[in-house]
């Protein structure tokens, strides 16, 4: 409870702070949210040329891409500390975070907290809403909840990969660009339903790094879909639990990573 | 000194800076592999599902994905984090002592930050495209003697492009909002997330004008003979035009912004 007290005390600091600046903080909103657009841009232009892609439609994959980008909004936004660890390491300041009587996972998280982030969530939440009205989906309260499980399930599968990527920075002190492959590369390919890759891709991101795993899976649920993998409903309803697992994975190896932890001495 | 050896001198710094860093090269070639592996097998998954027929056949969107990620550094991803540092810290006064033209400096910077990691780069991602990834040699002499200047004016498009962007933070310090934007332009309408002839046929007129389509369209679908003939001459004819008008808009910008610059005192 207390470190919980703690972590809102810390990231409420770092958002203060960066609400200091009003006008650049709205300008940042506002280009992340641009960027956001055109990103989706493109996945608009291919729909106009090809009208369907195996069954989905532009709805259908536009309400996966919100689930994806909606739970990397929240991820990207909170893990900032650990997304500029390999800098923290490098100027020897870990070793300060080490000297305080605190988890150091807790400090990290909380050092920075980039609220601009909001640009990239009001663009998933309109891409969502225009989904959800083009579609014919029968809502109820279970599917509701299982779109917040999925977002919840994205956002830690993708901090931990954050988390994995910093944890890294110990034995090499500075960031491994590959990993971007990882995470990147894992939004990349989750704004697309998982079935239209070819087998290594799909194994990938479906086993290893289960980031289609967690958003994929209940999107068929919530669309009704019939599955071309061949899942059955209890899975796609509970997938999102493997993000959570994959958290408490990486939080388990930064804690083995903070042990092995030698500073720069700068 | 003459100016023009100032000038030579500034592009060859920033050059020789960017070529230090091989190990981030190789990294970062694994993912643009990675990445363009996720591209194809996205539109393969189109293709596929395709009902009328497609603008490019799909050994060209191929070739096409592989020249993208080999030359992904002509396109400016983010502003120069140097030139951010100049407008923090009052420094750009320094730039202003120079006794070149302060445009001038500018734009070879940007230039050669485009330059350098888009020929460590381009080069081995050809090679291994083109002996096992299926990108296709030229369509013709023609098509690669045309190339060269193409991509050449990309760059310098590129180039004149960023410089101007740069210069919006003479006027706004945060810049972050203006240049974000431009960002968001570049990558949508170069060509880069999707091929510009996949866009909608009313879209595609104002796109066309545009002069992003020249930092990526233009040169590979030269490269493609998909611009060929009388296309490919009015295709480079739109390339000049617009390094004409960029580069004379960016030098009345900076004498524009010179006139009411604020130093940062620091």
């Amino acid at each position: 409870m207390e470190s919980l007290r703690l972590y809102l005390a810390m990231a409420g600091v770092s958002m203060r702070s960066q609400l200091q600046y009003r006008a650049s903080f709205l300008m940042n909103v506002w280009a992340q949210f641009l960027l956001a657009v055109t990103e989706f841009v493109g996945v608009w232009a291919l729909f106009q040329r090809f009208d369907q892609i195996m069954g989905w439609r532009l709805e259908d994959v536009a309400f996966l891409y919100a689930l994806v980008s909606a739970a990397w909004a929240f991820a990207d936004g909170a893990a900032g500390g650990f997304d500029t660890f390999a800098g923290t390491v490098k100027a020897g300041g870990f070793d300060r975070v080490l000297l305080r009587p605190r988890a150091t996972a807790l400090q990290i998280a909380g050092e920075q907290v980039s609220i601009r982030r909001i640009g990239k969530l009001l663009q998933a939440l309109a891409v969502f809403t225009w989904a959800v009205h083009a579609m014919d989906v029968q809502w109820t309260c279970g599917k509701a909840a299982l779109v917040v499980f999925a977002v919840a399930g994205g956002s830690a599968l993708f901090y931990g990969l954050v988390v994995v990527t910093a944890t890294i920075c110990f034995w090499t002190t500075d960031s491994l660009e590959v990993m971007n492959i990882f995470t990147h590369g894992g939004r990349e390919t989750a704004q697309f339903p998982i079935f239209v890759y070819d087998g290594w891709m799909r194994k990938l991101f479906t086993y290893v790094i289960p980031v289609a795993t967690v958003t994929y899976f209940p999107a068929v649920a919530i669309l009704g879909k019939s599955d071309p993998i061949g899942s059955s409903p209890t899975f796609q309803t509970f997938a999102p639990l493997f993000g959570i697992a994959f958290l408490g994975a990486a939080l388990g190896f930064w804690r083995y990573g903070v042990g092995r932890y030698r500073s720069t001495g700068s | 000194m003459s100016a023009a050896a100032a000038y030579a001198a500034v592009f060859s710094a920033q050059f020789r800076t960017l070529l230090q860093y091989r190990a981030a090269a190789i990294a970062g070639m694994a993912t643009q592999i990675f990445w363009g592996f996720i591209r194809i097998m996205l539109f393969h998954a189109l293709y596929l599902s395709a009902t009328g027929t497609p603008p490019m056949s799909e050994a060209q969107i191929v070739t096409y994905v592989w020249l993208v990620q080999a030359f992904l550094n002509l396109v400016p991803m983010r502003i120069d984090p140097d030139v951010r540092q100049l407008m923090r810290d009052g420094n750009v006064a320094i730039e202003l002592l120079k006794p070149v033209s302060f445009y001038g400096i500018w734009l070879m910077r940007a230039i050669a930050a485009r330059a350098a990691p888009t020929l460590l780069r381009a080069v081995p991602l050809l090679t291994v495209a083109s002996l096992f990834l299926g990108l296709a040699p030229p369509a013709s002499v023609e098509a690669a003697l045309l190339f060269v200047p193409s991509l050449v004016l990309g760059l310098l498009v590129s180039g004149a492009f960023v410089t101007i962007l740069h210069l919006t933070m003479l006027m706004t310090i945060g810049g972050e909002g203006v240049t974000g934007m431009g960002m968001a332009l570049v990558l949508t309408f170069s060509g880069n997330i999707v091929p510009l002839p996949f866009f909608p046929d009313s879209v595609l007129k104002v796109v066309y004008l545009l002069p992003f389509r020249a930092i990526n369209d233009t040169p590979f679908r030269v490269y493609m003979g998909h611009l060929a003939g009388p296309e490919a001459y009015w295709a480079l004819a739109h390339q000049v035009v617009w390094v004409l008008v960029l580069l004379l808009a960016g030098r009345s910008l900076a004498r524009w912004g010179l006139r009411r610059l604020v130093v940062q005192g620091g």
